[in-house]
């Protein structure tokens, strides 16, 4: 009989403006990611040396961010040199992919206790800074038709008839909707203030989000993706969306994702692990699902992935209680709605990425923590995450509460 | 050394000189270039006393470039052979480039393509004075990369930005224009100049090498790693994307070699450019661009279409009749090549106004810098507007632009053949009109001939000579010669209606506007043609001619066939058509036509498209959609063949692309069949008829070409 994999914590850090400006631009991301690890032990009392491997995503490897973040946080953390990691990356999937691959391990058989999670400090590591063939590289851009990614975004919007009024409504929302739950603190047994070394604090809250958004605050800002599209993004996407005369532009900075440092980590088991450290499971890990889409467009991966999820599980979409749906740009979020037919009541009820930012790396597994956190809160049973990835992919991942 | 036949070896005072010397043609990077290289190359490197090489040329032209009569051969299974070629020739270079000696090139006149090569491989560049000597890479217009080291080269001289416009664009530059660069080192008054300049750089300069091959180099603007170049190179493919549509393999070769060859060392790089040219040479689309842009084209230009042992003739006074948008662009086109111009409308103002446009015209190139201030006023002064029909006596041709009426036409055949001299050649400018039928007005029947110019006339390179049934050679001749002295280039075609290019450009737009009506979608249609390679979407081009043409064309075809007893053909464009007439939508010049034109907006398609004509419930999927546009117009270029509208291969080729728009990346509407496989062509030819009707049946004349495998040629 398979092993269940169970999540017994899920803590992240707050979310800082990913810029020079933002709270957490002065800590580095090894030692945003060890605090965290080193909370995650305390909170726990995780003997270390029980942690069979710890898995991280993380975007851009480069720099601060380079030659494997996570073993090098795992043992500036100070846990037991038993301990092994890696750093993965899946693009926006990766803090999704650390914990699908947690448990799967832990299904396996072959691993009992593992952490997962993610970092990004897009302060200091920009998205991008790692090149790569796919944006790089001539011959291969050409090829792959490579676009960036809001361009895709604005393409979803053309083609579904997304006008720029719905898209700066669901956006506002995101900002009431976290605003509304960090006031009744929703979020507090989860976000770990980032402190330095004298324990004064940094941040100790999601830095970017804005209690007083509205469509009419948003309509000001200028699409983003107009200058890129003209000078040739556009002609690369009608090559394979000749149906479009025109892709509309409307994605702007307060529609998209914001830009944010931050790290999450969760604690995934085998019951007989949780057993044994008297840990209580808060949640099973009951499938998940990867796909992949054409490339170009690249962000409609999130319908497809969670109905294969939905599929391995043998769930419908009325089995779920709650859906965490990556804030990428917001027509991602309306397009996954409408495929699926989700009401928004299920929809990212504590806000997303618009209001409070996507640390590439990390947000992934953020998302099963909130998931978990508010599955807790209703009383619901079955949850279910999911992000559309660079490189034309989706993730999903469905969880069930473990009644306390 | 006796055994090179395209090279002279000489040594004085410890250099060597490489004259280029190629019996009888021009400098070619040829078979026996090749050999005669590599030999020298070897020579040089044992020479013991050696102080430098010096490169030169005993032609005009210093060095003409690649040999595309073996370029056009190569084919896939030669492709071990054609790489290994060139490194071989390569590593020739490379010998000599890095004797640690100093190598300079004397360039005495046009160094294009391998010729621009040799030069790069030099240390110092002397090139005389000449504002028309041509330096540069024009490998990309026929669908090649310069593969000897020039893209390579170029990047590391000018950096990935700087150098991309010369190598992907194949932008030529004079000498004046290369000191700037920092291409060329060093400019002569004469060419007596170069070689004494030489031997002083060489003595200036005992021990010298490339800057590559110098420590501390640095690519200028910094190599694709630096973070500086990101935005530049993230963007880059997608530019070309938009100009290129991806259908030119040339461009996007050079781009990828050029980035690709700045992160490595010099040697492999050169391989990297090596491999891609290989594929270039071995594809098919370099082949069509040669065939047709160098061999069909220069045979034009050499007089092929034109009647052999009548003498060159050049006209210096022309007559248009007409001042409205065609004859005043056509009185511009021949201002501008120094043709005295009589620009002849009913009444002054008119004229006036037909030279009123070329002042714009030449007004915005000069405020451009693409002309002088001088060469316009010149080309004004001899244009001479007015509205007496005695002004056009001295006039060797006449060019009628009037409107396409035939009875309007006649009139002014007579007015102005009881003034012009009985020499003077009469063309009319019609795009429809037989010539044999506008002839019966002439007292000159023999001496009336068709000249089709397209619109904007200054610009567009196609002229269509139509010869009537009475229309001599003489006259042929004299309108073949005026059309190359005017820079343009001449097609002749038979006397029919439509001629040749409107009658194979009506094809383009109809099939567009039937797709419309099947329910393809506006935008579907518009898109595939552009990413098929057309300049301009079916119903955008539409738009500008106006929808009351093809209204008019089927209107006179029906009563053509009618005075016949025929029935008159149902395209299944003819309701899309009449629907947007009764909509009161003719086009772009009544404001609206499939595209909506806002005063202070880009067109935009008319939003009611969609719901008058929805998707089709059994969708047409985007190859029937290319290659409906595609085919068409080919299987109506085989009918003109038959029919005799069309007498050369060169001229299918060559009319298509530059007067109506076919994409050239396919070598023209006849070489498309070609280049498809005739065979494969018929085949997809036979599923289109069966799917869309028999307008796509191919003639007898096809189906036993494919049966015997003759392709289109001349």
């Amino acid at each position: 009989m398979t092993t269940e994999a169970y999540i017994y914590d899920a803590i992240r850090t707050p979310r800082g403006r990913g810029k020079a400006s933002g709270a957490l631009a002065e800590v580095k991301p090894v030692t945003l990611l060890s605090d965290l690890l080193r909370e995650l032990a305390k909170r726990n009392r995780l003997p270390t040396e029980q942690v069979d491997d710890v898995i991280m995503g993380c975007v851009s490897q480069i720099g601060d961010q380079g030659a494997c973040i996570a073993k090098t946080a795992v043992s500036a953390a100070g846990w037991s040199d038993d301990v092994a990691a890696f750093t993965l990356n899946r693009f926006c999937a990766s803090g999704s992919e650390a914990v699908n691959l947690a448990a799967a391990k832990v299904r396996s058989g072959w691993e009992d206790l593992i952490v997962a999670g993610g970092v990004e400090s897009m302060s200091r590591v920009p998205i991008g800074a790692d090149g790569g063939a796919w944006a790089m590289d001539p011959q291969t851009s050409l090829n792959l038709g490579f676009v960036p990614q809001g361009v895709g975004a604005d393409l979803i919007a053309t083609l579904e008839g997304f006008g720029r009024e719905q898209l700066d409504a669901f956006a506002a929302d995101s900002h009431l909707k976290a605003a509304a739950a960090w006031s009744r603190g929703a979020f507090a047994n989860s976000v770990i203030p980032v402190r330095d070394q004298n324990g004064l604090t940094i941040l100790d809250n999601d830095e970017m989000i804005r209690a007083d958004s509205s469509v009419a605050s948003l309509a000001g800002l200028k699409p983003s993706f107009v200058q890129p599209g003209e000078l040739g993004f556009d002609a690369v996407a009608k090559l394979r969306y000749p149906q479009v005369e025109r892709i509309d532009h409307q994605h702007h900075a307060g529609n998209s994702s914001a830009i944010v440092d931050g790290a999450a980590a969760l604690l995934i088991g085998s019951t007989a692990a949780g057993a044994r450290l008297g840990l209580r499971p808060r949640a099973r890990i009951v499938s998940a699902a990867v796909i992949g889409t054409d490339p170009t467009i690249m962000l409609v991966g999130p319908a497809p992935a969670s109905k294969k999820a939905l599929q391995r599980a043998g769930l419908s979409v009325d089995d779920i209680d709650l859906f965490e749906v990556n804030e990428a740009f917001a027509a991602v979020v309306l397009r996954f709605q409408r495929e699926l037919g989700v009401p928004s009541e299920k929809i990212n009820v504590n806000g997303g990425a618009i209001a409070m930012g996507h640390p590439l790396g990390a947000t992934g597994a953020i998302i099963i923590g909130t998931l978990l956190d508010e599955l807790e809160a209703r009383g619901g049973r079955y949850g279910l995450g999911t992000l559309c990835v660079g490189g034309g992919m989706g993730i999903a991942t469905i969880i069930e509460r473990i009644a306390g | 050394m006796s055994s090179m036949s395209t090279i002279k070896y000489e040594k004085r005072d410890g250099i060597v000189h490489l004259i280029f010397d190629a019996p009888g043609s021009a400098n070619l990077m040829n078979e026996a270039f090749q050999r005669d290289f590599i030999a020298a190359s070897e020579q040089v490197a044992a020479e013991s006393d050696l102080r430098g090489v010096i490169l030169r040329s005993t032609k005009a032209m210093f060095f003409a470039g690649g040999d595309l009569d073996t370029l056009i051969r190569i084919q896939p299974e030669n492709a071990a052979e054609f790489y290994a070629g060139i490194q071989e020739l390569k590593a020739a270079m490379r010998r000599i480039e890095t004797l640690g000696k100093p190598i300079v090139a004397c360039i005495n006149g046009a160094a294009l393509g391998g010729g621009w090569e040799l030069c790069l491989m030099s240390h110092c560049r002397i090139a005389v004075d000449d504002p028309k000597l041509k330096l540069g890479l024009p490998e990309v217009t026929l669908g090649l990369l310069p593969g000897a080291g020039g893209v390579i080269r170029m990047t590391r001289l000018l950096g990935l930005q700087n150098a991309l416009p010369y190598l992907i664009e194949g932008k030529q530059f004079s000498p004046a224009d290369g000191v700037k660069l920092g291409l060329i080192h060093q400019t002569v008054a004469s060419a007596d100049e170069l070689v004494g300049a030489a031997e002083q750089w060489i003595a200036d300069n005992p021990n010298s090498r490339q800057p590559w091959d110098s420590s501390g180099y640095r690519m200028p603007g910094g190599s694709p790693s630096s973070p500086k170049l990101a935005p530049m190179l993230v963007v880059a493919p997608a530019m070309l994307t938009a100009k290129t549509q991806r259908c030119y393999p040339a461009p996007e070769a050079i781009l990828s070699t050029a980035v690709e060859g700045a992160q490595v060392d010099f040697d492999t790089a050169t391989r990297i450019e090596s491999r891609y040219l290989t594929a270039l040479a071995a594809g098919q689309v370099a082949k069509n661009m040669i065939g047709t842009f160098w061999h069909q084209l220069n045979a034009i230009k050499r007089g092929a279409g034109r009647p052999d042992g009548i003498e060159p003739s050049r006209i210096a006074k022309v007559g248009i009749l007409g001042a409205g948008m065609m004859g005043a662009g056509i009185a511009c086109a021949c201002a501008m090549r120094g043709v005295e111009v009589v620009l002849k409308d009913v009444d002054q103002a008119a004229a006036e106004r037909g030279k009123a446009y070329s002042e714009k015209v030449l007004g915005k190139r000069v405020s451009r810098g693409k002309m002088s201030a001088d060469k316009r006023d010149a080309a004004l002064a001899r244009i001479q507007p007015t509205a007496k029909a005695s002004d056009l006596a001295g006039c060797e041709l006449i060019i009628e632009a009037v409107f396409e009426d035939q009875s309007l036409k006649a009139k002014v055949t007579a007015e102005t053949e009881s003034v012009i001299g009985s020499e003077a050649i009469y063309a009319s400018n019609t795009s429809t009109l037989p010539i044999t039928g506008l002839a019966k007005a002439s007292v000159r029947p023999n001496q009336f001939i068709g000249l089709h110019f397209f619109s904007p006339a200054e610009k567009m390179p196609l002229v269509e000579i139509i010869c009537g049934a009475q229309t001599d050679r003489q006259t042929l001749a004299r309108a073949y010669d005026f059309v190359l002295q005017i820079g343009k280039t001449p097609i002749v075609v038979g006397d029919s209606r439509g001629f040749f290019t409107s009658r194979v450009f009506g094809t383009y737009t109809m099939e567009g506007i039937a797709m419309l009506g099947e329910g393809v979608g506006a935008a579907r249609v518009e898109n595939i043609a552009l990413q098929s390679g057309y300049p301009v979407g079916p119903l955008a081009v539409i738009d500008e001619v106006t929808l009351t043409l093809p209204a008019k064309i089927r209107a006179q075809t029906a009563a053509a066939l009618a005075a016949e007893g025929k029935p008159a053909p149902v395209h299944p464009a003819d309701a899309v058509v009449d629907a947007m007439l009764a909509a009161e939508r003719q086009g772009k010049s009544t404001g609206a036509g499939f595209y909506d034109y806002p005063a202070d907006a880009p067109k935009r398609l008319w939003p009611e498209l969609a719901t008058r004509y929805p998707p089709a419930d059994e969708p047409i999927d985007d190859q029937d959609v290319r290659d409906r546009m595609l085919y068409i117009q080919a299987i109506e270029s085989v009918r003109c063949m038959d029919e005799g509208v069309l007498k050369d291969v060169r001229d299918a080729n060559i009319g298509s692309i530059f007067g109506i728009g076919f994409p050239a990346w396919s070598g023209g509407v006849l070489q498309f069949i070609n280049q498809t496989g005739l065979s494969a062509f018929v085949a997809r030819a036979d599923e289109l008829t069966e799917r869309y009707g028999e307008r796509f049946a191919v003639p007898d004349s096809l189906r036993r070409r494919a049966a015997d495998d003759t392709p289109f040629a001349d």
